[in-house]
């Protein structure tokens, strides 16, 4: 494999570890911040645990999309089979650029939802009748994440190995 | 991430919002024919603890400490509420500095839930250990100690500290960083300036006296204050009106118990709108206002009752609330 080879597998790889690594990180913080609020509710009223942890968890959704754009992508360019891809530069650089999408908004989107939840549990504490309401707030957001999962989905697929 | 420090915070003050008394729930109160029904119903609310049985002041000043208490289990940051402990510290120093030169003993009359307790305060003031204490509270507590000594004037003694309490009100404030806490700080500033003006106007004290009693604060200009309090009640009435504190010079002009409901409800009004923040300490500031003015309400309501207010009379006093 020449070197120009080799750097269009780091390249795709590099597309899957920041779909996957963004992705999770903004997961990750969406649901510490969710959780910190989640805890400060069931310090005062353990009943309401169930409600605020479906909230909390929200957030989580993101890292599992970085997961499957990052599964594809290996899968992909063959290192899930067994058979690792010869991909060129180009082919490389395009994969990096469809994971893109899942990477950057699955990070922003996760830190954002995990704030909404924050406040959504808020309204939980108070209202707890209002659960339905509350849900629909931070699941507003999701849709960016779900939107920017389409278009990664759609890019990976659509490159020819 | 330090936007979301206050996230477990606001999340369990929220929880505690719900058991805040209502409006509905004070009118309940004033439903209740004696002072021992009022209580027993506040009681039954969850006020009070194993300790404070069913007497009123015990009552009170527990729920008092179990506000500070959620507080200080939460914030992660308590120096932003030296803006609500400063009064409390001060007035440990005014008792100790009297108690130090009186030579007498009254141990009920200080403070144990603030930074200096009343007995570490009275050990710094007899032994002269000003060093000990925070910021400039140590030049403040040897100037008014030797103040009373030399003068026996406790007015002038008190005027220092509180003044120095004002001043250290303030710069707290400011050196919260929080919009909230500052605007807390200064409004208190103000109100307390106000309040000495209508006070010094009507036992006809000098401007300079007068000076040496108001703190500076943003939202009024002192001099102008002093100059409307030499000229009459109502000239201090008609510099509010073209202040921050507009509302407030028709209360002023009925009573000085009307004044100081006018402030409280302003600020429970303005506090009002921290109950939709989430990452700030606005919350928290917001529940210990709420709770210091349901306490206050619910002691007008039960002393009223106790000295046979009618309802009407107790009604005028009380304040809005904060849910």
């Amino acid at each position: 494999m020449s070197i120009a080879g080799e750097l269009g597998i780091v390249y795709a790889l590099l597309g899957a570890a920041v779909a996957v690594l963004f992705a999770g990180a903004g997961s990750a913080i969406g649901v510490g911040i969710a959780g910190q609020a989640a805890a400060g509710v069931v310090t005062e009223d353990p009943s309401k645990f169930a409600k605020v942890l479906i909230i909390q968890l929200l957030p989580g959704t993101q890292g599992l999309y970085g997961l499957l754009v990052g599964f594809i992508t290996l899968s992909k360019i063959g290192i899930l089979g067994g058979g690792v891809a010869d991909i060129s530069v180009s082919t490389g650089l395009l994969i990096l650029a469809a994971c893109l999408p899942i990477g950057i908004v699955g990070l922003l989107s996760g830190i954002a939802q995990g704030k909404t939840a924050a406040s959504s549990i808020g309204i939980v504490a108070k209202k707890p009748e209002q659960f339905g309401k509350a849900m629909l707030f931070p699941a507003m957001v999701e849709t960016y994440a779900i939107l920017a999962l389409l278009i990664s989905f759609l890019a990976v697929n659509g490159i020819q190995v | 991430m330090s936007n979301t420090k206050y996230t477990y915070a606001v999340a369990r003050i929220r929880a505690l919002e719900g058991a805040l008394f209502s409006d509905a729930v004070i009118e309940q109160l004033l439903a209740c024919r004696t002072a021992e029904q009022g209580l027993q119903f506040v009681m039954e609310k969850g006020w009070g603890d194993m300790s404070t049985d069913a007497d009123m002041d015990a009552v009170l000043k527990r729920e008092e400490e179990k506000a500070w208490e959620v507080i200080r289990d939460t914030a992660p940051d308590m120096s932003v509420f030296d803006v609500l402990s400063y009064p409390k510290l001060y007035h440990n120093l005014k008792a100790a500095v009297k108690e130090v030169c009186t030579e007498t003993k009254n141990p009920g009359i200080f403070y144990d839930d603030c930074a200096v307790s009343g007995k570490e305060m009275l050990q710094i003031v007899e032994n002269r250990e000003f060093s000990r204490l925070p910021g400039n509270m140590g030049r403040v507590a040897e100037e008014a100690l030797d103040t009373l000594l030399h003068t026996r004037d406790g007015q002038l003694c008190d005027i220092l500290i509180d003044k120095a309490a004002l001043t250290a009100i303030y710069e707290a404030g400011k050196r919260s960083g929080e919009k909230i806490i500052e605007y807390y700080a200064d409004t208190t500033v103000a109100i307390a300036d106000i309040k000495i003006a209508v006070r010094f106007q009507k036992t006809g004290k000098s401007a300079d006296f007068m000076r040496s009693a108001m703190a500076e604060c943003d939202s009024l200009n002192v001099e102008q204050l002093i100059r409307a309090a030499l000229a009459g009640a109502d000239e201090i009435a008609q510099y509010l009106e073209g202040t921050s504190y507009a509302g407030g010079a028709d209360a002023l002009r009925e009573s000085p118990s009307a004044f100081e409901r006018w402030c409280d409800n302003r600020m429970t009004e303005t506090l009002k709108s921290q109950k939709y923040e989430t990452f700030s300490v606005g919350p928290l500031l917001g529940y210990l206002i709420a709770r210091e003015n349901e306490i206050k309400t619910v002691r007008i309501i039960l002393t009223g009752k106790q000295n046979g207010f009618s309802d009407n009379a107790i009604r005028e006093r009380i304040r809005e609330m904060y849910v």
